[in-house]
């Protein structure tokens, strides 16, 4: 994309992005409201959350869980609408 | 050497292309540039032209056909008029930004409605801030020149611009001129292949026309339209080097018996030739009158227009378009680059030859005699005046 810090006068011409990959340096995570929050005692480990977070950023723990990387996820609510046993609960960021 | 020949520009126009060695033509038949791109299919057909011709079902996909042959590194033309201007419209800040150089002939055409098949600037003035490189050509030569120079100046890897070479619709696509069709050497040496800049390859995969979110997107802008200014260097060694090669001579603003000129005109496009004949007719009779051609067009030449009307008390300037609800696009981008002058000559807005309405000689020398008489009076007070309207 471009050598150096990315200002105007660094870029490849025409924006060519030329490093794949780097969609990852991307934070989406910035357009949030609202955060998915897990209560493991009701989780089956289904894994339907892990499978229609459209971003995606659900991801398994070691044990078994799910959890979210918050630095891609936007608070779309799709996980906590998904969820068999309503085990993820949409919270408010200031609420946390 | 070159020969010269007897040609429909529009064929002249074909054999710039053949000659350029393009690999790649996408485009949609519209009146009247439909006989460029017939020429070349007719070319590819017979052989005579190694070169994948795309018979698109509209021009939206020509570009759009365009923009991806460019960008694996084909030379890629296409070519159109008027509405099929507008429909390309979308797809043509795509190309400029993704810096694909593209090269367009475009038979200058009015815009409907009502619905006009005939020659005015309407197609090009409505694109003109989509990011290509714009010049007019006034006649078959120069259209055959223009092409050849936009291949090469678009192409290079310093510039990475999509060029647009306007030739009026009818007045200069249809006429049989004598035209000096260059030799293919003369071309190969001029104009050398294709190295763009990136590629799309998958054994070394790129983003072409990336998502570009806030945080980027003045970046990307800015960085384009620098390059878009900084072209002009290029531009002039692409001239420079034609004239070695070719013998001929061009340049951003182009003057005709301009020096010591009190009265000037400024003409884009073909009706500079009627002008030039106007030009001659007064100064044998030793008046002060010399004609500016607007020969660049995107980018806009500032600095060298202020040089080239320095010294004049009235600048005429023609449009061949209207911006509706303002000042016409010619006159009000001449304006607003004569600003910075301390000494500016009067300006005089005449809007004319809409719709391939002719301007004939009778009508430039009442522009020339207006323009004076309206500078002696302290200027124009309406925005523009229309030429032969009833
Ligand atoms: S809120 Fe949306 S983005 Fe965030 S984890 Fe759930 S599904 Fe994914
Ligand atoms: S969808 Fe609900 S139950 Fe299934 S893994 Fe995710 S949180 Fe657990």
């Amino acid at each position: 994309m471009a050598d150096g810090p990315l200002t105007w006068k660094n870029f490849i011409g025409g924006f060519v992005v030329d490093k794949p990959g780097n969609a990852a340096e991307y934070q989406t995570g910035g357009w949030r409201s609202q955060k998915p929050v897990w209560d493991n005692t009701k989780c089956i480990k289904c894994g339907v959350c892990y499978i229609y977070c459209p971003e995606p950023c659900v991801r398994q723990t070691a044990e078994g869980y799910f959890e979210s990387d918050l630095f891609y996820c936007k608070g779309c609510g799709i996980c906590a609408r998904e969820c068999w046993t309503g085990a993820i609960k949409m919270v408010q960021e200031e609420e946390v | 050497m070159s020969h010269r020949t007897g040609l429909e520009v529009s064929h002249a126009a074909a054999e710039a292309v053949k000659l350029a060695h393009v690999e790649v033509v996408a485009a949609y038949p519209i009146t009247p540039n439909t006989h460029v791109p017939e020429r070349i299919a007719e070319m590819v057909a017979n052989g005579e032209l190694d070169a994948e011709f795309i018979p698109v079902e509209s021009e939206h996909s020509a570009m759009s056909a365009c923009v991806g042959s460019s960008a694996t590194g084909a030379r890629t033309f296409t070519a159109t008029s008027g509405q099929g201007l507008e429909l390309m419209h979308e797809v043509m800040t795509v190309a400029s930004s993704m810096r694909l150089p593209i090269v367009l002939s475009l038979a200058n055409r009015a815009l409907s409605s009502p619905l006009s098949v005939w020659g005015d600037h309407s197609d090009v003035m409505a694109i003109r801030d989509c990011g290509w490189i714009q010049v007019f050509a006034e006649n078959g030569q120069q259209t055959f020149d223009l092409l050849l120079w936009a291949f090469r100046v678009g192409e290079d890897p310093r510039v990475s611009f999509p060029v647009i070479v306007n030739f009026d619709g009818f007045h200069v696509t249809h006429v049989i001129e004598p035209v000096f069709i260059a030799d293919q050497e003369e071309v190969d040496r001029y104009l050398p292949p294709f190295k763009p800049n990136a590629v799309l390859d998958p054994r070394r995969p790129v983003t072409m026309g990336a998502y570009g979110p806030p945080f980027i997107y003045s970046e990307t802008k800015k960085a384009q339209d620098f390059a878009l200014h900084k072209s002009k260097e290029v531009m002039l060694q692409g001239f420079a080097e034609f004239e070695k090669i070719f013998g001929r001579k061009y340049n951003f603003v182009e003057t005709y018996k301009a020096e010591g000129a009190k009265t000037l005109l400024l003409v884009i496009g073909s009706f500079a030739e009627t002008a030039m004949d106007l030009v001659d007719k007064l100064r044998e009779k030793g008046e002060a009158v010399g004609l500016v051609r607007l020969r660049l067009w995107r980018p806009f030449p500032e600095e060298e227009l202020r040089q080239a009307v320095r010294g004049a008390e009235t600048l005429i300037v023609l449009d061949r378009a209207m911006s509706f609800g303002t000042l016409a696009p010619v006159v009000s981008e001449v304006r607003a680059a004569l600003y910075p002058e301390e000494k500016r000559p009067q300006i005089v807005s005449f809007v004319g030859g809409l719709g391939g309405r002719d301007i004939r000689l009778e009508e430039f020398e009442y522009m020339v005699k207006r323009g004076s008489e309206l500078t002696q009076k302290g200027g124009q007070k309406e925005l523009y005046e229309t030429i032969g309207i009833r």
